[in-house]
Order: C-alpha cells, then structure tokens, then sequence
C-alpha cells in the first residue's frame, strides 16, 4: 500500500509514519472514549482527544480504587459462605 | 503456506477472555479473603486494588506492552517485599501530572508508556483502557451482587 504525499517527505528511516495512520490511530482512541466525554462525531484535535484520555484513564483508576476499597469492606461485613455464593451467581448470569 | 515476507501476523484482536478475567480476579479475591480476614481495611483494598490489575496483566497476557509492564512490576515488587520486608502499593503509579504535552501525560499514566513512540502509544492506550473498562465492570458487578440488596 503506498501512500502518495504532496510534498516528498523522504524518510531514510524504516517505518514512515503517515499523518493518517496517526489520524486512524486518534480516532480509534476517540471510539474507545464514553460518549459523554467526548462525541464520537466530532471532529476534535488529537491533543483533545489525549488530554480526555488522560482525564478517563485518571478516573478509571480512581473507580478501581473505590471499588477496592468497597470490596474490602463487603469481604469483611459478609459471611463467608453467603458472599462466595452471591459471586459465583453474578458470574452465571 | 507462508505468509509473504513484510506483512505482519495479526493477533487475534478479541482481547482478554471476560470469563477469564473474572476468574482470576475472583480467585485473587477469595484469597485476600482467606488471609486478610483480620487485616486493616486499609491494606485489604490495597491487595483488591494489585489483585485487579494483576488479573487485568494475566488476561491480556504477554502480548501487549501495557500488560508486560504491569507483570514486570507486580513481579518486582513481590520480590522486593519479600527480600526487604517492606510495604508497597504494586498497583499503577500515581504521579502527578507535571506540565508537558498531553502524550507526556498519557505515558505517565499507561503502564510501560515510556517507552514507547507515539503510535505505539495511542495503540496501547487503547487497549490498555479496554481491559481497565472491563475490570472496572467486573468489580461493579460483584458489588452490585454481594452488596446489600444483591440477593
């Protein structure tokens, strides 16, 4: 697949990064985003679309934190028995 | 059949199994349960937390980056805790952000992210935060059902 550019950019590296790989590569991140941070149709700059990703992994992290915490909590309040039967059913449905 | 020279062989892009990583994080789970039953709250969640993503690294295996930089680092750190005795968080390092530019930012918060040029980069975040999704869908799962009201 050769990739005709305006301008010859001649690269002696091996790989040549093309803009539209990069622009493939933004708007794929772009489709992983929620819908609420940023809209799948819209046309947004690359550096937009890393700072939302910043944003998201940050409160992704922040929810792994607080669901840790809330587990802990669960494995010490509940029953042994009780609690891995009420996991080994939210794993079958 | 050889596949002609240069062209690369796709790996199965279908990511870690769910039901996998289900069981490998629930039998993290069951075993923090089994030995940190006294332990401070505190500590417990600490385990959950490197439970979570060493189960996330496990299940997408050595294929990506992001989940060797986890291994290598949960693997380190056990082997510093049990040579030195210490305490230490194994999960992802928080760092706080410092000015840069926004994939500067990004390979601080990915793990195994500096390494990596720009399209590697953008590649692996998007994985990386896949399995995060569904890591953090699990634990909500599991809360939801062991929780009060869950029954």
């Amino acid at each position: 697949m050769s990739s005709r550019r305006p301008r010859s950019w001649q690269s002696s590296s091996a790989s040549r990064i093309t803009e539209e790989q990069i622009n493939d590569l933004v708007s794929k991140l772009q489709a992983v985003l929620p819908e609420a941070r940023i809209r799948r149709s819209d046309r947004v700059s690359a550096a937009k679309v890393l700072q939302e990703t910043c944003n998201y992994i940050r409160s992704l992290h922040r929810e792994v934190d607080d669901l840790s915490e809330r587990l802990s909590e669960l494995l010490a309040s509940t029953e042994s028995s009780s609690a891995q039967a009420a996991i080994i059913r939210s794993l079958l449905m | 059949w050889r596949a002609p020279p240069g062209t690369r062989t796709l790996t199965p892009r279908f990511g870690p199994s769910k039901p996998m990583l289900a069981f490998r994080f629930l039998r993290a789970l069951t075993l923090v349960h089994r030995t940190a039953a006294n332990s401070s709250n505190a500590a417990r969640s600490r385990r959950i937390q490197r439970a979570a993503f060493a189960s996330m690294a496990y299940s997408a295996g050595p294929r990506r980056a992001w989940s060797r930089a986890l291994l290598c680092r949960l693997h380190f750190h056990r082997a510093r805790r049990r040579c030195a005795g210490r305490r230490r968080a194994a999960g992802v390092p928080r760092r706080p952000s410092t000015t840069g530019s926004p994939a500067d930012g990004l390979r601080r918060l990915v793990p195994g992210g500096t390494g990596m040029d720009y399209c590697g980069l953008l590649e692996e975040t998007a994985d990386y935060i896949r399995c995060l999704s569904e890591q953090v869908k699990l634990m909500q799962s599991i809360v939801d059902s062991v929780g009060p009201g869950g029954r």
